[in-house]
């Protein structure tokens, strides 16, 4: 029981990181039906910004508290992100929001590998340690073992959630974006300046990306120029099973992929005998997320973009 | 006077560059084979694949099973490399079946997934039963051999010596003139004017009596079938394949190359494909000249490389999406972005020329 | 029609770019032998295939500069370097490169991924090639005559791995996990046999890959079956996240790996949590070798700070040479009849081949991580 009660642990807190990147994609999704490949980079460049920033103030005084050095990495590492998505939406999306659906996903892979080289050539090709300054705590609950940063994880998606879904209900910028998703056009002809709400959107995605690359490095002990690709094909899954364009989908869409893949993992060596093993945790991403598409492409919880689908 | 040059292409290269560049020109012969195969699937049909490079595998991996010790049999390639063709197609179809009602994104997303689901289970499918030998890859692959003549070793002929890959030149040259010409009798038949509705709107095609189905699969069988050939094209020529081979990137790299000369146009794919192959290697020379000059490499090329091609991809979408050399169809679609009704002229006379 | 023309100003512009590089040099004097050495050159090994490169350079700035002859004939080598990006596609390029130049032997390549597929060409051309690096089992199991290794190779890393385990360690119930890599897969492999061997119970055999961080649930599915020893196939960056899930998750079994994390970033990634891992590196440390200290001495005053395979490359030319002084000849013909009674002092300690071209009784030193560094625990035989 308690290496159940440890696997769902660890599957949550691997979902929640999936569901807070999830939410960039769904949101640029359910706006501009592009997936904006290069989101899972920008999640990457804020990990690393980050790190660059934690390593000059503990460079100058290692005594600064931890939790204190952290928050400022994350305080830079934020507005980057926001700049460096308004940026790629201005420069290689725009342009082509009127071109043949082609072009603007393949201009999505081409700022993806993009951001990795110059991340490379930047931050080098060697992983980067996250030095271990954040406090430590641990509980058990239920003979499973919970970290304090695992907690904080989990809350911490769950509150980007929470803010963003009033920020889409509740706000004026969210009913012109709700508007901008129906119909650009006659958004457009209601007053809604449109290229101002998706650029608003690109931004406000990219700022939920670099916490979520800040949380990755600091769990994981590492950051590393690759570690944006894997990363959002896992979220974009997530988003898709949830149901794109929605956020609580997204939210959804990520825990559950996150206990599926902690539970086949944990588990299908066991239950096939051997036959297959924790090397096919990858394919249960791919699987579910081929699954969802073919048979409902509007995911758990979506229901509008069946039909465009 | 073409048919001379490409003959003699080997000899004037081995001559002037060494026998090493008549082995870039082999593998620039294959990745042709390969971008034109994912053309009939991108270019024609307009169905974005992200996962090409798993019918590759998928040729390359029955080539190894069927003419290596692995399973000690070592079968003639006239009848493995079909086989292999055929196995991809299958799969192509396979693929296509389920993901018929996706349209673009979607497509790609699926098509990725499929792409690492095939490498994942060639990496891991060494136990319980060794299939594919796993991450440690497939060795000593039986090379082609017509007519007695193993095209692995060097041939005399006539007081001439054709090393090992001036054989396979001919041979993949045979095979690249062979799909160039299935190729383009595809594009201008029935199915090539269906695959080019398809691409263009696909309610509008079906309203027109196509069946889009069929049509769809079948572009995704000729594109696999393609792409099984040249992978097994690939494991009889290197001798040792393992899944490090066929990852992502490389299914990028072959949409580079259509994307970069020019998506449906065969000439454009050709050039695509060439100077993507031959510009990395060329891009060794800077690291070469570094070395000699400034005995140290300053600006890495392996760095640049991955960089240049995303650039090319972003550079090219937003400067001339058609490629370096569109179709004329192409060039005319990307440029009358908004002008419904000029395009759909355009289209109408298109189909005189 | 049109589509070939472009292939042919393709290629005439590759033509252009590659001759504008090329051009080659000879040397007049003693006749000159030429000897390929390749490692990645660009890409993420630079710093390593650079290491090979110079190990190798120094062994044959060192012969030429006591004077080499060969059948009655004063001869001088010449290195020719190549960079094969640690890319098994560019390996057969350069591999073809090198046989084109004439080389006569060569010494490379560094990865078993790039060594194999490049040795097919060595043994269609007829050359001598010895790794100083590539431990792959298949690489020297082709069949080829050309092929030999001056290190250790996975199987004999992963036996000694394993009785280690089972023998020092006194490990019962050992579980096994693997990066899915050529390396990581072979060297679990190996160590599972042998640790078998010896007695050792395997209660779980795991699998991540290559870029994943997470292995929660792979070690909580472990956790269960409670062994007392996790072995790791594969390299520090999955290795470091790993050692540190491992304490998070209150696993108490002690974490082994080979080579690939026996390094300053493993140390560096596991943080607090490297204390107490134990892990293996084939051959000697570079001051317990016989020669170790002095070829530091000389390496370092030419080429700087030794990485890790300067010694074995350095080793594989004089193993060479020696093969080419007792057939009295550098023709490749030659020299490969005598390389399997080659017996040399090396710097790393006795070079000699069997059979199969492997390095006979190579050694293999297990380590544990103390306080933020590497201690020697023992060398294994």
């Amino acid at each position: 029981m308690d290496i159940f009660t440890q696997q769902l642990i660890n599957g949550l807190v691997l979902g929640s990181i999936y569901a807070l990147v999830a939410l960039g994609y769904t949101m640029v999704y359910g706006i501009l039906e592009l997936i904006n490949f290069a989101h899972g980079e920008v999640t990457m460049i804020g990990a690393m910004v980050a790190l660059s920033v934690i390593g000059v103030l503990l460079g100058a005084s290692p005594d600064l508290p931890g939790l204190m050095v952290v928050i400022a990495g994350l305080l830079v590492a934020i507005p980057a992100c926001m700049a460096l998505a308004f940026g790629i939406e201005k420069i290689a999306y725009r342009p082509l929001r009127k071109a043949p659906r082609l072009a603007p996903l393949i201009t999505a892979i081409g700022v993806s590998i993009i951001l990795q080289n110059v991340a490379m050539l930047v931050w080098g090709r060697q992983y980067v340690s996250f030095p271990a300054i954040l406090p430590r705590g641990q509980h058990e609950i239920l003979g499973a073992h919970i970290t304090d940063l695992q907690i904080a994880i989990v809350v911490l998606s769950l509150l980007s959630m929470a803010g963003l879904w009033l920020l889409v209900e509740k706000t004026r910028l969210g009913r012109a974006m709700r508007a901008t998703a129906q119909s650009k056009e006659v958004a457009e002809l209601m007053g809604v300046n449109v290229d101002r709400v998706i650029s608003y959107t690109f931004i406000i995605g990219a700022a939920i990306a670099a916490i979520a690359g800040v949380m990755v490095s600091a769990y994981y002990g590492l950051a590393h120029y690759y570690m944006g690709f894997m990363l959002g094909l896992k979220a974009f899954s997530a988003a898709v099973l949830g149901g794109i364009g929605n956020i609580a989908g997204a939210m959804l869409g990520g825990l559950l992929l996150g206990v599926i893949e902690a539970l086949g993992a944990g588990y299908i060596g066991d239950l096939t005998g051997g036959f297959l093993g924790s090397h096919y945790q990858d394919v249960f991403a791919f699987l579910v997320l081929i699954l969802v598409l073919v048979f409902r492409p509007s995911g758990l919880l979506g229901e509008r973009v069946a039909s465009r689908a | 006077m073409l048919a001379v040059l490409l003959a003699a292409l080997p000899f004037l290269i081995g001559a002037g560059l060494g026998n090493s560049w008549v082995r870039v020109l082999d593998f620039v012969l294959l990745y042709v084979l390969l971008a034109l195969g994912l053309n009939i699937v991108v270019g024609y049909a307009g169905l974005l694949d992200l996962g090409y490079i798993a019918f590759y595998a998928l040729g390359a991996y029955l080539y190894a099973w069927l003419a290596s010790p692995h399973f000690g049999l070592h079968l003639p390639f006239w009848m493995v490399l079909p086989l292999g063709a055929a196995l991809a197609g299958v799969f192509g179809v396979l693929l296509g079946a389920p993901t018929l009602r996706l349209r673009g994104d979607y497509l790609a997303i699926v098509t990725l997934g499929f792409g690492e689901i095939i490498r994942i289970f060639m990496n891991n499918l060494n136990a319980p039963f060794n299939l594919t030998n796993g991450p440690q890859g497939m060795n000593l692959i039986d090379p082609v051999s017509i007519g007695g003549v193993s095209l692995g070793k060097s041939l005399e002929v006539a007081g001439i010596t054709l090393p090992s890959t001036y054989l396979y030149y001919y041979l993949f040259l045979a095979a690249t003139l062979l799909v160039i010409v299935v190729a383009m009798r595809l594009q201008h038949s029935r199915v090539g004017r269906a695959w080019a509705a398809l691409r263009e709107d696909e309610i509008a095609a079906a309203a027109m009596g196509i069946n889009t189905r069929n049509v769809k699969l079948l572009a995704f069988a000729m594109g696999a079938t393609f792409g099984g050939l040249a992978g097994g094209l690939f494991a009889a020529f290197q001798g040792f394949i393992s899944p490090e081979s066929f990852t992502l990137w490389e299914s990028i790299l072959v949409l580079c190359m259509i994307v970069l000369g020019g998506m449906g146009n065969i000439p454009g794919v050709i050039l695509g494909a060439v100077l993507l192959t031959v510009i990395p290697e060329a891009l060794r020379y800077i690291g070469d000249l570094q070395r000699a000059t400034l005995g140290q490499v300053v600006v890495d090329p392996a760095d640049l490389r991955m960089l240049l091609f995303g650039v090319a991809l972003v550079a090219m979408m937003l400067f001339r999406p058609a490629g370096l050399l569109p179709s004329r169809q192409r060039k005319r679609e990307f440029s009358a972005q908004d002008g419904v009704a000029e395009q759909e002229q355009a289209s109408l006379y298109d189909t005189k020329a | 029609m049109q589509a070939t023309r472009f292939s042919i100003s393709a290629v005439i512009v590759a033509m252009t770019l590659a001759l504008s590089a090329c051009g080659e040099k000879t040397a007049e004097g003693p006749e000159v032998i030429r000897i390929g050495s390749v490692a990645p050159l660009t890409g993420p090994q630079t710093h390593i295939g650079k290491d090979n490169e110079n190990g190798a350079r120094l062994a044959v700035d060192e012969i030429n500069a006591q004077g080499l002859e060969l059948g009655g004939k004063k001869v001088k080598l010449e290195l020719l370097g190549e960079d094969d990006q640690a890319e098994p596609k560019t390996a057969t390029i350069v591999a073809q490169k090198l046989v084109d130049a004439g080389a006569v032997a060569v010494i490379g390549h560094l990865n078993s991924g790039t060594t194999i597929p490049a040795s097919k060409i060595y043994h269609d051309a007829g050359i001598p090639q010895i790794s100083p690096s590539a431990t792959a089992v298949a690489y020297t199991a082709q069949g080829y005559k050309t092929a030999y290794r001056v290190m250790a190779n996975d199987a004999q890393q992963g036996k000694a791995l394993g009785q280690y385990a089972v023998g020092k360690m006194g490990a019962k119930k050992i579980a096994i996990i693997d990066d899915r890599t050529a390396y990581g897969q072979g060297l679990a492999d190996e160590f599972e046999k042998a640790a078998k061997a010896a007695g050792g119970e395997v209660v779980a055999r795991e699998f991540t890959n290559d870029k994943a961080t997470d292995f929660t649930a792979i070690l909580t599915s472990i956790k269960g079956k409670n062994p007392d020893l996790v072995f790791f196939g594969g390299m520090d960056p999955q290795g470091g996240p790993m050692a540190q899930q491992l304490k998070r998750l209150g696993l108490s079994a002690r974490l082994l790996g080979g080579d690939g994390l026996q390094n300053v970033n493993f140390l560096k990634l596991a943080g607090a949590d490297a204390e107490g891992v134990v892990a293996s590196s084939p051959g000697l440390p570079i001051d317990s070798m016989p020669g170790g200290p002095e070829f530091r001495k000389r390496f370092e005053a030419k080429y700087g700070v030794i990485q890790v395979y300067a010694p074995y490359a350095y080793d594989a030319v004089y193993a060479l040479v020696d093969a080419m002084k007792r057939a009295n000849s550098a023709e490749p013909a030659k020299v490969l009849a005598e390389l399997p009674k080659v017996e040399i002092q090396g710097v790393t300690g006795p070079v000699k081949f069997d059979a199969k071209g492997d390095t006979v009784g190579g050694a293999v030193t297990v380590y544990e991580a103390k306080g933020g560094a590497w201690q020697v625990l023992e060398t294994v035989k």
